[in-house]
Parts: C-alpha cells; structure tokens; sequence
C-alpha cells in the first residue's frame, strides 16, 4: 500500500515562495553549550496532518475543559460529579466507578496501561505522543493560534520582533500576553474542579470564597501554562522532558516517525532546471525551507532524526503542499520505517557505492519508479507492538474482571493486645477486638456480623446492646467505615487452647456481600 | 597567567593556568545557574532579617517576624484545647449516665481517659488495665466496690484506704492469726477453695464450712459471694486479687495484706476523673 504518494497538479518549481528559515540545531554548525535560545517563529502549516491536529486539540481540550461538569447520578448519599477526586473524604469517582484509598492499586494499574500505552504507541508510530497529545503541545499550538492572530504569521512576526518598541508592537504585545494569562488561569481554572463539586465551586472561586488552596493551584498553573506553553515551549521539550531520551530505546527499524527521503530528494537545487539542462542531477527538493519554517521545535527535518522532533508531521503538511505546485508525488517528507527508507537509500546509492543519483529511483517523466518500496501496514504486526499489545490488554482485562468482581463491603479487625485476654468472674475467658466495617456502597446498610469456629462463644457489642448474642446488626453509613468494639467471651470449658483461631463474618442482609477476617483467640497457656 | 589564551577548539578562553601543557577551558557558569545563585544569596539576607538567624551571646537576633517554634507550639498546643473545650466542658456538668448515652462525648471521654490512664494508674493497675497480684484487674467483670459508672466514680475520686481523703471507701480484713486455730485456719482456706475448685484434703472441707460461717460470712457473705458495701471480695468466683490456691488463701487469713489507692479527685479535677470513669467502664467488665 501507499501511504504517502498522491498525483501533483503539475506546475513548475518557479511558483514554489523559497523562505529564509535556518534550523536552531543546524548539524552543520557546533552550536555552543550556553547559546542563547534562537526564537522560533512558525510559520502556519495546512494539510492533512494540521487538519487532524486540529481535531486533536478540539478533542483534548474538550475532554479537559468539560469533564468536571459532567454530572452522574449516585443517588442522594454520594456526589453527582462523573469524575471527582474527592482528596478531603479520600475518594475517588469516576462514572460508575468509585475508590477508596486502599484500591489505589487501579490507578496503578492505569499508569502501568499508560506507560505501556505509551511505548506501543511509540513502537508503531514513533512520538506520536509528543506530536499529537502532549499537554504541552496541544497548548503550544494553542498559544500559537493566539499569537498568529495578533502578530500575523511568521514574516509578520519576526518584523514586529525585529522592529523597535513602537505602540504598535506595545499594544500586539499586551494583547498577546494577556490573552495567554488568560488562558492560563482557564487552564489552571478547569483543573481544581476535578477536586470538588464544580458549579459550587466555580461560584465560590468568583466570590472569593473558595479555599486558599485552589487560588494557590490556579495561581501556580496559570504560571506554568503561560511560562510553558508561551514562553519555553520546545526548549521544554529539548531539555525538561526526558521522553525524547527515552524514545530512542523504543523506537525499531520498522517505526514509523517522520522522515526526509534523501533518496529522492537530493541532491537539492534552487535552480532545478538551470541544473537539468548542465545535464546535473537534481532530486525532488528545491530547497524552499517551508519544512523549516513551520516546524515548531525550529529544527531542519532534512538532517534526519533528531531528539528535537516531535513527529508533528507539520513538516509533511508543507512538503506536500510543494510537491503538489510542482507537480511531484507527495511524500518527499514522510512517515517511513527505517527499513523501508534504507532499502530506498540502497537503490539510489547502488548499496552505498555510489553518491544518491535521482535516476536510480525516478523514471523518465520524473516520477518514482517501479522499484522504490513502499510503506506496508502489516509492519505493525510485528512480535514487539504484538507483546505490547498483549500486555497492555492483559493488564486491562485483569482490572477490569477485578472491578466488576470487587465486593463492596470489607471488614478489618484489630485483636486487644493488652491485655490479650481478660478471666472473668464466672471463669469464662474475654478477648477484645476494634471491629471497622467498611460499607463501600454510598447506600446507608445493615451488616451483620457472626462469628464462625469458635462453638459456644457470644459477642458483646457494648454500643448496640448491653446483652450478649450470637449475631448483630451492625447500622452502617453510606461510604463509610463503622468501627466498634466487640468483645468475644469463651466459656471456660470451651476454651481449646493458647490460641484458637476462628473468624469474623460479615454479610449483607440480603447475603449478596460478605467479608470474613481470620483472626485468633486468646487464652491463658494452661487450663486453670 | 595574565596572558589571555583562547582555546583553539572550541573558540572558549582558558583559565591560564597550564598543568602539563594541559589548559583548562574558563566556561562561563549557565545564566539560569548564576541567577539562581544570586538569588538564593538574596533570600538569605531577607531570611536572616525576617527570621531569627544570628547566634550572640544570649541568645539568637529575634527577626523581625518574631517567629519562634516554641511559640507555635504553644498556639498549637492552645488551639488543641480550645478544641477540647466543647466537649470537656459538657462532660463537666452532664452527668456520667448521660455522657455515655452520647456517643460522641463517649468516644471522646475514653480517649481522654485512657491518656489520663496512662499517666496516672498505669504504674498500679498496668498499661492495659490489667493488674496483677494486689492490683485489681479493671478489664474483668469482678468488682470489689462496684462496677457501675457511679461506684467508679467513687472509687477514683476517693480512693480506697486513703487516710488523707475523708470520704475514702475504707474496709479492713481482721488478722486471723491467734484468733483461729492454725488447723482452723487450714480448714478454712480448704473450705473456700472446695468452692471453685479441688481442695487438697476434702475431710477438711467440712469443719472448714463451720469455722467459715462463724468468723466470715458476717462480711464475705453466707455464699461467700462477698459484699461490695464492705469491699469484701466474692470467694466464689475465678478471681484471685491476692493469689489463688490453699496457701495463698492460708496467708491471706492469717495476716492480711491490703492495698491502697490514692484519691484522685482533688488531683485530677472532676473531668478528668469522669472520663476515667467512662473509660474504666468501657474495658469491657462495666455494669
């Protein structure tokens, strides 16, 4: 299958804008260690990529901004928020789901998902991450838009920068900053209320009566946003974030990430045709820089992978709106496996004896011949993504089969260790226990508790009833822990030795959840 | 090592020290790195100033916050109890039967009272309540002087053989040593025995009955069940204070041992007291 190439429309190179653009990390150029960054100003880039970047940010951003006021109904003893870390009660809801503390094991299990999602993703299709769904690159696309509309596009922008400070370029500049600080503090706005009720608090937070620390959290993520995403940006990238360190371990030679097929691209000329006729050889690159131009790390895609790349494919945008004016197949800048573009290198270098000649890979009337390979889809069923794969399913499937078996009600017992048994009057033996019944249901719910094992004991539960019994109901809150002392007394001649280890049951009353806790009864060591 | 020498490779000057013809690059500190650096030399000199910081001969300069962990701790410490005081303040005046219908003010009573347990009885009675020989455990369902919240109440308030308290509960076993026979004494203690468990001599058991219902159901009772009003303890149940057996039990006759408990009330505050009652009550043998 092809990926990449589509027919052009056929003009000559002559319509192609060239723009002076050069790359920050230039490999020709040793860069010094303590350069001062080189602004970057991208230019805007169309095509398919930036369309489908355009859906990912609408998605992305929508999932942020709307998820805490969606509403899920719990019933009257539980919030109606759908996802709503609840950090003062120590719960977690997130629509059907709810955790408690000691199930922190999902979000666990999450970030495993996460991090294998991660490198499956970056097996098959390289930083697709980086490019597409990072935070930091959804918001720098963001600001980028903002920045376009006040300033211009790049020629624009890098005049006004240029210039000097007239009122002109005061007023762009306030505009431009203050719609980012606003931004900003919608950003760190919408994050606090993934922590309490939204609505209530959203008026809260207007009124100034919200807690100091959600001020604090907005204050602190309006700066990062608008430090981030306005004024690091790539350098972000390029130095805080260690994925671009990590992706090389990930990657293969049957990734794909986005590439510049030398192979029919070089050797470039400005003057294509000028070339032609000294009987030179041209490729397909006419050196306009519109690669360059849009890419927003600044770097040039043409001195091949780099860890500055984030494969946002703005670069394949550009090229192929060139290709298409002058009449060539797209696809001079694309997703490529390494296979597949050394195998092309080979045939266009004669397997490396001989300098990249365009005529090995193009026919007569310039277009790619018969014999250069193209990119095949069934690379991805490849033993890595597969083992991935599984591993990211196995560990889902696992946690979700736990979640739907998961009971609802738990129950924790803590023996009196001093004193560990108690001789009463009559010569019967007493234990202690600290009994905390756990209703995980925001429902309010009767449990009862029994004892299993230990024949002729009773309990006494001195908050629910002075009498002993066999059995209790214990009245337990909606999503709460109850917690009671109960007292289990052995007749002296049902006493079986040191240590007689019995359990504790607690069911529902309709008996559709139990827990049990083996716990141990106490006695002294000889039978008095 | 005046002379300015620029590294040929990398175009950065030299320090212009030379170590065996080795010279080492002068690169500048990052710009991000100074700044920091600077800026933490800033924030000591505003530290010091606001902050108590600079060690003279008496103590340190205050800072002109006036910051001092002792006084947090003593606002902390202040803050806890105005905490407190809701509900020490309604166990004060409510009373006993009251503050342990409430479960709240319950709860809050046993957790103060096990503190105030800790430091004040625990030395006698045990960290766990649980006594030992002489010192009754307060985990059982035995009472020498009662077991309800009021009888406990009396009981740490007052004391028991506390001479400095007049409303001390007092009782006192005679000394039945030249009172009784020592072969009556023998009997006896075969007697009480016999009634929760085998005694040594059963043909002793019977003359023991006698000497018991002449000299000690006047106070332990016909059953010997003893009598809480006179403090005198139940001989028919499992609970030794003293120590079990015929020996112990001979001993106990002969010449008594009796212990003391000081009274707490006047010590303590009647709070205090209070929520040792309830928490007493709640080790499981409360009636």
């Amino acid at each position: 299958m092809n990926l990449y190439t589509a027919p052009g429309t056929g003009k000559d190179e002559s319509s192609v804008e060239r723009l002076e653009a050069e790359p920050v990390n230039s490999a020709k150029i040793r860069k010094p260690l303590y350069e001062k960054r080189k602004k970057i100003f991208p230019k805007r880039a169309e095509g398919r990529f930036r369309q489908f970047k355009w859906l990912v940010m609408l998605v992305t951003l929508t999932i942020y901004y709307v998820t805490p006021w969606l509403r899920w109904d719990r019933g009257p003893y539980a919030p109606d928020q759908a996802v709503l870390i609840d950090l003062a009660n120590r719960r977690f809801y997130f629509f059907f789901i709810e955790i408690w503390p000691q199930e922190f094991y999902y979000v666990a299990g999450l970030l495993v998902m996460a991090g294998f999602g991660l490198f499956l993703v970056t097996t098959a299709i390289g930083r697709a991450w980086c490019g597409y769904t990072c935070p930091q690159t959804v918001w720098v696309d963001l600001f980028l838009v903002v920045e376009r509309a006040v300033e211009g596009d790049r020629n624009a922008r890098m005049k006004l920068d240029a210039g000097p400070w007239t009122f002109d370029k005061l007023w762009k500049r306030v505009v431009k900053h203050s719609i980012w600080l606003v931004i900003g503090v919608l950003t760190g706005g919408a994050w606090i209320f993934y922590f309490a009720n939204a609505p209530a608090l959203l008026t809260d937070f207007v009124t100034g009566q919200a807690a100091s620390v959600a001020y604090a959290t907005v204050a602190l993520l309006t700066a990062t946003t608008y430090i981030f995403g306005g004024l690091m940006r790539e350098q972000v990238c390029t130095y805080m974030c260690p994925w671009p360190r990590i992706q090389g371990a990930m990657l293969d030679e049957n990734s794909l990430v986005v590439t510049y097929n030398d192979w029919r691209g070089e050797p470039r000329s400005r003057h294509a045709k000028k070339a032609m006729a000294a009987g030179q050889p041209v490729g397909d690159c006419v050196d306009c820089n519109a690669c360059v131009a849009v890419c927003p790390m600044g770097i040039d895609i043409r001195d091949g992978q780099q860890l500055e790349c984030i494969t946002c494919a703005l670069c394949i945008d550009a090229c192929d709106g060139v290709m298409d004016k002058i009449g060539k197949e797209r696809g001079l800048i694309a997703y490529a496996t390494l296979a597949e573009y050394n195998a092309n290198m080979a045939l266009a270098t004669d397997n490396g004896t001989i300098a990249i000649d365009p005529a090995r890979v193009h026919d007569s009337a310039g277009r790619l011949n018969d014999k250069v390979r193209h990119f095949n889809w069934r690379i991805i069923y490849r033993p890595r993504v597969l083992v991935y794969c599984a591993v990211w399913l196995a560990i889902g499937l696992a946690m979700a089969l736990h979640l739907a078996q998961r009971e609802r009600l738990e129950l924790n017992v803590l023996h009196d260790r001093n004193p560990q048994f108690v001789v009463e009057s009559s010569g019967a033996i007493r234990n202690g226990y600290t009994i905390r019944l756990l209703n995980m249901i925001p429902e309010p719910r009767v449990i009862s508790l029994s004892l299993q094992a230990l024949p002729g004991a009773t309990m006494t539960v001195p908050t629910l009833s002075k009498d002993p019994g066999e059995r209790f109901d214990i009245p337990t809150q909606p999503d709460q822990a109850t917690t009671l002392k109960v007292f289990v007394t052995l007749p002296r001649e049902g006493v079986a030795g040191a240590v007689t280890p019995f359990r504790f049951l607690a069911e529902d009353r309709d008996g559709s959840e139990h827990a049990v806790y083996d716990a141990s009864f106490n006695a002294p060591e000889k039978k008095q | 090592m005046a002379d300015k020498h620029v590294d040929d490779v990398s175009g950065v000057e030299t320090t212009g020290h030379v170590w065996d013809g080795i010279r080492e690059l002068d690169t500048p500190m990052p710009r991000w790195w100074l700044l920091t650096f600077y800026a933490t030399i800033v924030w000591a000199v505003i530290y010091a100033i606001a902050y108590p910081s600079i060690p003279l001969v008496r103590e340190a300069t205050r800072g002109w916050l006036g910051y001092s962990s002792r006084a947090e701790l003593t606002h902390d410490v202040e803050k806890a109890k105005a905490g407190q005081t809701v509900y020490l303040d309604k166990i004060a005046t409510l009373p006993l039967a009251e503050i342990d219908a409430d479960p709240q003010l319950r709860q809050f009573a046993i957790s103060g009272g096990a503190s105030a347990f800790k430091v004040n009885c625990a030395p006698c009675h045990g960290s766990g309540a649980a006594g030992g020989p002489g010192f009754p455990n307060l985990n059982d369902d035995d009472w020498l002087w009662g077991g309800n919240l009021d009888a406990i109440h009396q009981t740490i308030a007052h004391g028991v053989r506390y001479d400095a308290d007049p409303d001390t509960r007092v009782s006192e076993m005679p000394a039945f040593q030249g009172v009784l026979e020592p072969k009556q004494i023998r009997e006896v203690a075969a007697y009480v025995v016999s009634l929760t468990a085998k005694p040594s001599d059963p043909a002793l058991v019977e003359p023991g009955k006698q000497v018991f219902a002449d000299n000690c159901a006047s106070c332990h009772g016909e059953d010997a069940k003893g009598n809480r009003d006179m403090g005198a303890p139940d001989l028919a149940d499992a609970i030794w204070l003293k120590g079990s057996g015929e020996d112990a039990i001979v001993r106990q006759v002969s010449s008594p041992r009796h212990g003391v408990m000081p009274a707490w009330g006047a010590r303590l505050g009647d709070t205090t007291v209070k929520q040792l009652t309830i928490f007493v009550h709640s080790l499981g043998g409360g009636e």
